[in-house]
């Protein structure tokens, strides 16, 4: 059975979807998607084990091997990836049962956990395999659910900003097929590794670099790069509270590691970082953003748009580590991916037990929460602390990591200007402080109870996580450090 | 190709949303023969069946909804327009670097498809090469579309359903009831037709084999023959014939077939849609892999389409309701 684990790992939340219509009661689908969950978690960390001792595992599908057939490929990279993926997923679905009483009826509830699978199946299969059509497909149905599951929101603005998100993530999913059929024109293979070694025959022609170009835009606007991050905030903002706490914590991340994946090992990184001027427009794109979608935050009334805009400026910080280029660079962004889903995975689940308390994420009703849920407000100040970097915190550690890789390469404004964009993580992170702790409660309204412990357990789950791996840094540097030197190719 | 470009700028300039949907049949039909002249038979039948078939029967369902005509806007849509011309002009910027059409020394025509051309008829022992990559080689993408459509229809059950239906399925009934009517003839032929299109529909399943077919297209027809049932006998009477949890948890057996194959071909010791290990001889293995997940691939389609045919139409009933009350 160990062998077939890379294919399991995909298969059991695929298999477990349609089976879901037949068990009928919330909450017998909400036990078997979290076992469910919680298994793929487990097989996760047996192959992450297994790929940093031994080297990328590959599966056959249909026992055709590549480039004829579809052949899986977990290198320490993807199982790194799917990792951070299922232990959120499993996380937040610990609440999730609660949470969604309060949000969606009760007769598409079953309809939300077949669509979760289906977006963790999706996400799951996208890092996994090796096959670039293979990709797209699971692209598809991770984002097929994910308008679906964004569309559940209670808020009727949530369609609308489903359709947005279906629009732009539509246009960046045929983007990226043009740019796929373009490859395949040029040297007739669809598997990624024979990639890597047939196209640099073909790279100086024009389809290779038009194939680049839309790969490289299809992907911005998936993982909400500025200028094309319109999307994010809206779809984050009306979404079901579980979902924007899973989607915040892998979905862009899932984009951040297509890009990796396509300009490291399919176009090499000589091609991609000398065809465009793709390390300039990133670096610039990257650190406009983390200002702009900073500042929009700073001003929002609604604490989920608060976090959203953050999120995007966060994205802007894995952009600039990814385009530095060199080990230290993509080492930042993968510690930026992994600490990262820690901290938005606890604030928007804290949101969401207000939410669940509340009925409202509005900077104003916050007013004298911090007495009224001190456990949730608590972890709210300490997620909010590591997105601002404070040490003892992940967020710190990814800093960091950020500051040295671009001082180490030279680029001393960029480094600065990181620390820069830190600032206005503390005026918005402040605003929300100031809220709950220093105005008092609106009068005539009732007090809050404190969150149900459904919801503290993942919340301080992931709290605690943030501050462990802020202090005990060997497990996550270790395997970021591994998957970043196999990507360069050199050996550790 | 002329042609083609004359209904897309139709389309876009027509202001009355009836004729957009028709003439987005034709589009769909006129990229389908584009494809037969391609040599393309397979994606032109698929084409004809989604794109000129079902997309059309949606979209009117969905204007039957909304209303007839466009809202008129007034944003400048500049910027759409300089991102399309230049996406336009990079596409055309890479065509200049191509292999020729139809070259058979373009890397395309030389690489993996040397071995599908040559070797799949006796690994596989399938006419059809396009069904042996489809359903073998590259079986697992099949399988991960199948999924996508299943999300779909999910997608619109948990956006559409509602809890309680029956209610006032006397009320849809008198307005059938009425239209019935007025559709004589056409009641009459298309009950003649339907028998007939259900069994192209089986013949298209079970052909897929050795000439263009398979489970998407078969799929696709046999859900046109019962949407066309309910249209002209009222959605009542075809929700008496086809019971709605009954289509879902078909479309679940759909899925779960094309993957229990799979679990199978792992169980027997090969890997996950590994269909050699399914017989003792690896052809007949192949044969009996492929047949199974057609099935699967079919069922799931049909009722997929069925679903979201139903959940649109039900939302009619609705409105009109909402707008008598």
């Amino acid at each position: 059975m160990l062998t077939h684990l890379p294919a399991l790992q995909v298969l059991i939340p695929l298999m477990a979807a349609p089976l879901c219509l037949f068990l009928r009661r919330p909450h017998l689908v909400w036990m078997f998607t979290l076992i469910v969950s919680g298994l793929a978690f487990l097989i996760s960390v047996a192959l992450l084990q297994q790929v940093m001792v031994s080297g990328p595992i590959i599966y056959e599908m249909g026992g055709w091997s590549g480039p004829w057939g579809i052949e899986y490929r977990i290198d320490r990279l993807s199982a790194f990836l799917s990792l951070i993926i299922t232990a959120m997923s499993t996380v937040v679905l610990i609440a999730a049962q609660t949470s969604i009483d309060k949000e969606i009826p009760k007769n598409r509830q079953i309809y939300f956990y077949i669509l979760f699978l289906f977006a963790l199946t999706g996400l799951l299969g996208i890092v996994s395999t090796g096959d670039v059509f293979n990709v797209f497909v699971f692209l598809e149905i991770s984002s097929l659910s994910t308008y679906a599951l964004i569309a559940l929101g209670k808020d009727r603005r949530a369609l609308w900003a489903a359709y947005q998100y279906l629009i732009m993530g539509t246009i960046g999913a045929t983007f990226i097929l043009i740019s796929i059929g373009l490859m395949y024109q040029m040297t007739g293979t669809l598997n990624m590794a024979d990639l890597a070694v047939l196209l640099p025959e073909v790279a100086q022609t024009r389809t290779i670099f038009a194939a680049f170009a839309f790969f490289v835009v299809g992907v911005c606007l998936k993982l909400a790069l500025f200028p094309l991050h319109l999307w994010l905030p809206n779809a984050y903002a009306y979404a079901p509270s579980i979902v924007t706490a899973f989607l915040a914590a892998t979905a862009t991340k899932v984009a951040v590691y297509l890009l990796i994946r396509f300009t490291y090992s399919i176009f090499g990184i000589s091609f991609s970082f000398t065809t465009l001027p793709l390390q300039t427009l990133f670096v610039v794109l990257g650190l406009v953003g983390v200002f702009v979608a900073s500042t929009a935050a700073v001003y929002q009334k609604n604490v989920k748009h608060v976090f959203a805009y953050s999120s995007v400026a966060q994205v802007g910080y894995m952009i600039v580590g990814f385009s530095i280029g060199t080990t230290a660079g993509l080492m930042a962004t993968l510690l930026h991916l992994f600490n990262h889903a820690l901290m938005k995975g606890a604030l928007f689940l804290a949101l969401g037990a207000v939410m669940y308390r509340i009925g409202s994420v509005q900077l104003s009703s916050f007013n004298g929460l911090g007495r009224q849920m001190p456990f949730t407000m608590a972890a709210i100040v300490a997620g909010g602390l590591s997105l601002i970097g404070v040490p003892l915190t992940v967020g710190f550690v990814s800093k960091w990591y950020l500051v040295m890789a671009s001082i180490e390469n030279g680029w001393w404004p960029v480094a600065v200007l990181i620390l820069l964009g830190s600032l206005f993580a503390i005026v918005y992170v402040w605003r929300i402080i100031e809220a709950a702790y220093f105005k008092d409660p609106v009068a005539g309204k009732e007090p809050a109870k404190e969150a149900p412990l459904a919801f503290l357990i993942p919340i301080w789950l992931l709290v605690g996580a943030n501050i462990y791996f802020g202090i005990d840094t060997r497990l996550s540097i270790q395997v970021a450090q591994a998957a970043a030197h196999s990507l360069l190719g050199i050996s550790p | 190709m002329a042609f083609l470009v004359c209904v897309a700028i139709a389309i876009v300039r027509l202001k009355d949303l009836f004729a957009v949907a028709m003439l987005a049949g034709i589009y769909g039909l006129l990229s389908a023969s584009l494809f037969v002249s391609m040599d393309a038979v397979d994606v032109a039948f698929t084409e004809a069946s989604v794109g000129a078939g079902i997309s059309t029967l949606l979209m009117l369902t969905t204007i039957a909804m909304t209303g007839r005509s466009e809202k008129t806007s007034g944003h400048k849509p500049l910027l759409a327009l300089t991102v399309v011309c230049v996406t336009g002009a990079l596409l055309i910027y890479a065509t200049l670097d191509m292999p020729s059409y139809g070259d058979v020394n373009s890397a395309a025509n030389l690489h993996v498809v040397q071995r599908y051309l040559n070797d799949s008829f006796m690994e596989i022992g399938v006419e059809n090469i396009v069904t042996s990559v489809l359903a073998s080689y590259r079986g697992f993408d099949t399988f991960g579309e199948v999924v996508v459509i299943f999300t779909a229809g999910i997608g619109v059950l948990a956006l559409l359903s509602f809890s309680r239906r029956e209610k006032d399925d006397s009320e849809i009934d008198s307005i059938n009831e009425s239209m019935h009517e007025e559709h004589l003839v056409v009641r009459i032929v298309s009950k003649i037709l339907i028998p007939f299109i259900l069994l192209f529909a089986l013949y298209v399943q079970f052909h897929g084999d050795f000439g263009p077919g398979g489970g998407f297209q078969a799929g696709v027809i046999f859900a046109a023959a019962i949407i066309l049932y309910a249209m002209l006998f009222g959605m009542s009477v075809a929700r008496r014939v086809i019971n709605q949890s009954f289509v879902q948890l078909f479309a679940a057996v759909g899925v779960l077939l094309y993957g229990g194959v799979g679990v199978v071909s792992m169980l027997s010791g090969g890997n996950f849609l590994d269909y050699n290990v399914l017989a003792a001889d690896p052809v007949a293995g192949q044969h009996l892999g492929i047949l199974l997940i057609e099935l699967g691939v079919g069922i799931a389609v049909a009722m997929v389409v069925i679903i979201i045919f139903f959940n649109f139409a039900s939302r009619i009933g609705f409105s009109s309701e909402g707008d008598k009350l």
